[in-house]
């Protein structure tokens, strides 16, 4: 049971991490996301290095759709500006990795700006449905815009160097993909203890009182937008030195539905939401997979409908979700925590 | 370069061929809409699993086209009020963006379970529609095309007359303009929401039919749902006559930019279209303006 956690400051009880369990705990997980490079393979390495990817393309899309209410399924589209962006800066520039992934952010979160534009005069689905414009607008210059682009044949991006070691390996990526991953969901995390975070809140809360609050609704949606395409930005840059290549089918509308579907799994409106149905959606196709080999034996064909069952699936976890649990697997792990929180006395 | 006249006439003909369909469709998507405040994104899916049920019981079980056409137009009637009673109701008065990623999930079942049974290849429907080619003065238009917009404009001149007499429609469009008051005067307004989706579904179904005898049957025939949802915005979500016109005009948009830009800029031209008015006139052409109260 969880006693003597009293607060003496406001701060302190605003703090990230209020208990020292929760840092204990906090500095566990590092540890463990430290050490796990050395104890997995190479398909568990790629796997996590994808799911880091994931995750901060989701909390990036959590800030927009969770945190401030406008739904944006314009995602992807943004992570291809920041691939493009980044495989253009390496393969033309050859500026330095963290250069590289600052600029495909910042490029991503000026495009994403533009596109944001649309959410000052309308919002709910039809912000929805002009951020698929965006999707469509963004694949066309990819596909067309042949001399910075190439076109549909794509780019191909050397690998990331860093101090002159090549990092072509999901071994080496790991030690560039972690690290900022953890240092941007910090900096999200914190966000919402700040007075443009709130802000964000206020406006997904109704808008309208919040303007009479005194927040400016302009300002804050495409800071909104910015730092979601910004977070977008940097995910599709790592996306470019993990696979390599960079095409305009790389960032299709369905991988905006993926990140959109990850946050309503995972639990819109939290950090922990984010990162939970961010891993849990990269890893079901995996874990499907692993249960066709198992019934292989008993049903030959189970191979061959993979890919559907692996549709339906998708589809099945975000009407379930959205049915028996809105608020997502995060709501599932407060209550096992607030089990433990009160235990041996019942909830 | 001199003007082809006669090339921008059959194009524009065929343009306004399939804005016909789009118009269907897009019919199917406002009655929900209207009924309910549902954004069905599986509105494409609806359509090709119409079509798909059409293939099924005319090439597998090789029954009468018109047999099979009833059969599929039943099967999407079942689909939509198994789908209202045990997903969209559940979800009434969730947020809209949850409703709208339900129907988003249903999609993408729906794709699943065709490829499962159907596998993910191309078909091709039995051919049932006349063959003869239609000359309009001196420009021809692919009958299949032709007899798919009349068939279109049939089935939406009924259903503007249903809406407007029958008792179903009326009951219909009280539940859309006040929900409390359609209550009170003894209306049941959960049947209105079945009636709803059975009757939508069963015209996207027949929408699927006729778009899958033109172009044949795949699993990514949904796709047909994104231009239609360019068709609602454009039109304004909850208008019939917004998505008639506006079905006709993004058909007509999608044809002229297909026969003179080329094939790629057709997504691009009906969503710059969509982007233009929803800077312009937010609520679409014809859509009502909501106005929000504190």
């Amino acid at each position: 049971m969880r006693i003597a956690t009293a607060k003496e400051t406001y701060a302190a009880d605003e703090a990230l991490f209020d208990t020292a369990v929760q840092r204990v705990w906090f500095a566990i997980l590092l540890a463990a996301l430290a050490l796990f490079p050395f104890l997995a393979d190479q398909y568990w390495l790629f796997l996590a290095g994808l799911a880091a990817i994931n995750v901060i393309s989701v909390t990036g899309l959590n800030i927009l759709t969770g945190y401030t209410g406008l739904v944006s399924l314009g995602q992807a589209a943004f992570m291809g500006v920041g691939a493009y962006t980044v495989a253009v800066m390496e393969a033309r520039l050859g500026t330095p990795v963290l250069l590289n992934l600052l600029g495909g952010g910042l490029v991503a979160a000026g495009v994403g700006m533009v596109f944001g534009l649309p959410s000052l005069r309308v919002k709910g689905l039809y912000l929805a449905i002009a951020t698929i414009a965006a999707s469509f607008i963004l694949h066309f210059v990819f596909a067309n815009w042949t001399s910075v682009t190439r076109g549909v044949s794509g780019i191909n991006v050397p690998p990331a160097a860093f101090f002159g070691m090549a990092l072509d390996t999901p071994f080496k990526l790991y030690w560039l993909i972690m690290p900022i991953t953890v240092l941007l969901l910090l900096g999200a995390a914190n966000l919402f203890r700040t007075r443009v975070g709130r802000a964000f809140i206020a406006v997904r809360d109704r808008d309208i009182s919040a303007e009479v609050l005194g927040i400016p609704l302009l300002r804050t949606k495409l800071t909104s937008f910015a730092l979601a395409s910004f977070y977008a930005g940097v995910a599709g840059g790592l996306w470019a030195y993990f696979f390599r290549v960079v095409t305009p089918e790389s960032f299709p509308l369905l991988l905006s539905i993926f990140l959109l579907a990850a946050i309503i799994v995972g639990g819109m409106g939290t950090i922990l939401g984010g990162i939970l149905g961010a891993v849990f959606m990269t890893l079901v196709p995996e874990f499907l997979k692993l249960l066709v080999g198992f019934v292989t034996p008993v049903w030959p064909d189970a191979a061959v409908h993979l890919s559907p069952v692996r549709t339906v699936v998708f589809g099945a976890m975000i009407v379930g979700f959205l049915i028996f649990e809105p608020q997502g697997l995060a709501e599932m792990w407060r209550r096992t925590r607030r089990f433990f929180h009160l235990w041996p006395f019942k909830t | 370069m001199e003007m082809d006249w006669l090339l921008l006439a059959e194009v524009s003909l065929a343009g306004l061929g399939t804005g016909g369909l789009y118009a269907l469709t897009a019919l199917a998507f406002v009655i929900i809409y209207k009924a309910t405040r549902v954004v069905n994104l599986a509105i494409g899916e609806i359509l090709m699993l119409g079509a798909y049920a059409f293939f099924g019981l005319a090439a597998g079980w090789a029954l009468p086209w018109w047999v099979a056409a009833l059969g599929a137009l039943a099967v999407a009637g079942v689909f939509g009020a198994v789908v209202e009673r045990t997903i969209i109701r559940p979800m009434l008065g969730e947020s809209p963006i949850s409703v709208f990623m339900v129907t988003v999930g249903l999609g993408s079942m729906l794709v699943g379970v065709v490829e499962l049974i159907w596998t993910a290849d191309p078909h091709r429907l039995p051919e049932f529609m006349p063959n003869t080619p239609i000359l309009i003065g001196d420009a021809f238009l692919a009958p299949k095309i032709g007899y798919g917009f009349m068939v279109a404009a049939a089935v939406i001149a009924v259903f503007v007359l249903l809406f407007r007499f029958w008792r179903g429609g009326v009951a219909l469009r009280a539940t859309a303009s006040d929900q409390a008051a359609a209550y009170s005067v003894g209306i049941n307004v959960p049947g209105v929401f079945s009636l709803a989706w059975i009757v939508a579904c069963m015209v996207a179904a027949g929408a699927g039919i006729l778009v899958g005898s033109i172009g044949g049957i795949s699993s990514t025939m949904g796709v047909f749902g994104l231009s239609v949802l360019v068709v609602v915005i454009v039109g304004g979500l909850d208008s019939v006559p917004g998505a008639l016109v506006a079905g006709l005009l993004v058909g007509l948009v999608e044809a002229l930019a297909g026969a003179y830009l080329g094939g790629e800029f057709k997504l691009l031209a009906t969503f710059s279209l969509l982007v233009a008015v929803l800077m312009v006139h937010p609520y679409g052409l014809f859509g009502t303006r909501e106005i929000e109260r504190l």
